[in-house]
């Protein structure tokens, strides 16, 4: 078992490196000239100079891509080329922002969408299961902008509740920071529950489609206590990877919600960079998120492992 | 009435309904608006009236006569990149399952490092780069969205190309394209034709938020996400602005799912599928 988990960190360190090399090669070797792209066409050939050798343009690319990952590691991100300010004080804060955020989303989420989804699934083909089948569909067809509208309308301004903007600064109160951001976390909630239930259903379904499952039926158990004794334990694995899978959108989906609200998130930098085409700032956002990404796949898979029952015991 | 040998249920009735109405509506826009694309015909943020059934824009523009043109806009978009990505990664996919060797175990790699980063995330890097126009979003959306179009053919390729008139083809002395075009594809449609609906739905989202964000199909078209950007503000004087378009958009891609899920629920789907997740 430890050198499959050893096995799987290496692994998810030989994605993150791949992840880095990707994100270097779309952002400084494929346009060929990343200066004349972002200066526009009525640049100078005096100003492209100058700004190519801002971005360090004049060195080759691997010995660029070299020093970029080293100073990545060492936490040095390099400078913004709009307001020079240094990349990681300003991706820090805002990182932690969108953690708290997709944090909160995840607390209620999680026991929601996998209580919901085995309750679909010990209930397969009633009433109940067929209502969540819809609804479930319909919340994942829509756009996350719809549904943070539509509860803006009815929890800002109609009843005034929650404000329609978050406001999250350092220093302020816990319990200030949860109200600001409880309506952007709801409407995270709502986009990622929905996704998780049907999964959770669906991998708890399959399980009972097993010979093991048929036999508990045959000596006369009840379908609950199947259920919850023998399909679950080993249903958990796959419940383990729908939790990361979701996770990982949660992060995704955290870059239009937070513009909806205004949070200060790293979704909002990365989206502002890519506006003013600040190339530095854009590369380690990328990085930033990618790492997360990365990060959760590995835990879930090491997860799945420790929880495996038939993994438990050397052979 | 019958479709595909089957009767639709209730939902998939309404989504075939509502799909075909888009449909119509896509193609013969300059008809049916009430007015032109970008006339100013009211005040900003009109209510609804008899002249403007859903009132006017941020600058005085007939809502309804924006919806019709952005949705035209957005799902034109969106099915020029579903299209590509369904050439790009069908071609692809097929040709790793068929040649196999380092062909197929560099595209499989090359698609694991592009999938373990967020497409939002690596579509937001690349716009910061180019720029975004409509070209390059195609381009770009693309093909980040044939990377899951490959992983369902190359599935299905391995499938199919175990059998024995594709063996046949091969001892027959066919070249690649024939065996690819003539044996698999034809044996591969039932699987593709439901995902094109999900991929469609993805893509059509996708370039909707990016829209909505600022970075996706620029002024002075209309497009139905860069709408509910542009009437965001009214939302804090309780107006209704931005959700017309939001909801149009969801009015389709809740459609297309219902369409989906009741072809998919009449047979289940074959194993190459499984590669999707």
């Amino acid at each position: 078992m430890a050198k499959l988990i050893v096995n799987r960190l290496f692994l998810g360190i030989l994605t993150l490196f791949a992840v880095s090399i990707l994100i270097f090669v779309c952002t400084e070797i494929l346009p060929g000239d990343v200066a004349s792209a972002v200066l526009g066409q009525g640049a100078t050939p005096e100003a492209l100079i100058v700004f190519r050798k801002e971005l360090g343009l004049d060195i080759p690319a691997y010995l660029r891509y070299w020093n970029w990952l080293v100073g990545a590691l060492q936490g040095n991100l390099g400078v913004a080329l709009t307001n020079k300010r240094v990349i990681v004080d300003e991706v820090l804060p805002r990182l932690g922002n969108t953690l708290f955020l997709a944090g909160y989303a995840a607390l209620i989420a999680i026991p929601l969408a996998v209580g919901l989804g085995v309750y679909s699934a010990i209930n397969e083909g009633k009433l109940s299961d067929k209502l969540s089948n819809i609804l479930t569909l319909i919340a994942i067809s829509l756009p996350e902008f719809f549904i943070a509208y539509l509860l803006i309308i009815f929890l800002a301004v109609n009843v005034n509740w929650f404000p329609s903007l978050s406001t999250v600064f350092p220093g302020m109160p816990f319990s200030e920071r949860v109200h600001q951001s409880t309506l952007p976390a709801i409407t995270l909630t709502l986009l990622v529950a929905a996704h998780m239930l049907r999964m959770t259903r669906s991998s708890v379904l399959s399980v009972m489609s097993t010979p093991y499952i048929e036999m508990a039926f045959l000596k006369g158990a009840k379908r609950q206590r199947v259920i919850t004794r023998h399909a679950l334990p080993n249903a958990a694995a796959p419940i383990i990877t729908v939790i990361a899978l979701n996770l990982a959108y949660l992060v995704v989906g955290v870059v239009v919600i937070e513009a909806v609200f205004v949070y200060p998130g790293l979704g909002q930098l990365m989206v502002d960079a890519v506006s003013k085409r600040d190339v530095p700032v854009i590369q380690a956002c990328g990085l930033v998120f990618a790492m997360v990404f990365v990060l959760l796949n590995t835990l879930a898979d090491i997860l799945v492992i420790l929880v495996n029952p038939r993994l438990r015991h050397k052979r | 009435m019958k479709i595909f040998g089957q009767k639709p249920t209730a939902s998939a009735w309404f989504g075939l309904v509502v799909v075909a109405v888009f449909i119509f509506v896509a193609l013969f826009t300059p008809w049916l608006a009430p007015y032109p694309e970008s006339a100013n015909v009211g005040g900003t943020w009109d209510e609804p009236s008899v002249k403007m059934w859903l009132g006017g824009d941020q600058i005085g523009r007939d809502m309804f006569t924006r919806i019709l043109y952005g949705a035209r806009m957005t799902i034109g978009v969106a099915l020029a990149i579903t299209l590509l990505s369904f050439f790009i990664g069908i071609v692809v996919g097929f040709t790793s399952a068929v040649v196999g060797g380092w062909v197929d175990i560099f595209f499989s790699r090359l698609v694991d490092v592009m999938l373990s980063i967020p497409g939002l995330i690596f579509a937001l890097i690349i716009l910061g780069v180019f720029g975004s126009s409509i070209p390059v979003l195609i381009l770009t959306i693309a093909v980040l969205d044939s990377t899951r179009v490959f992983r369902l053919s190359r599935a299905l390729g391995m499938n199919l190309s175990v059998m024995e008139y594709v063996e046949a083809a091969r001892l027959r002395g066919e070249g690649l394209w024939w065996v690819i075009t003539r044996e698999i594809l034809p044996n591969a449609w039932a699987p593709l034709v439901s995902e094109f609906g999900l991929r469609f739905c993805f893509n059509f989202l996708f370039i909707a938020g990016l829209s909505f964000l600022g970075l996706g199909i620029q002024p002075p078209y209309a497009d139905l996400g860069g709408m509910v950007r542009e009437n965001a503000a009214a939302i804090n004087f309780g107006m209704m602005a931005p959700i017309y378009p939001a909801a149009t958009i969801a009015l389709l891609t809740v459609s297309i799912n219902l369409v989906v899920d009741w072809m998919l629920s009449m047979d289940a789907r074959p194993s190459g599928a499984q590669a999707e997740l």
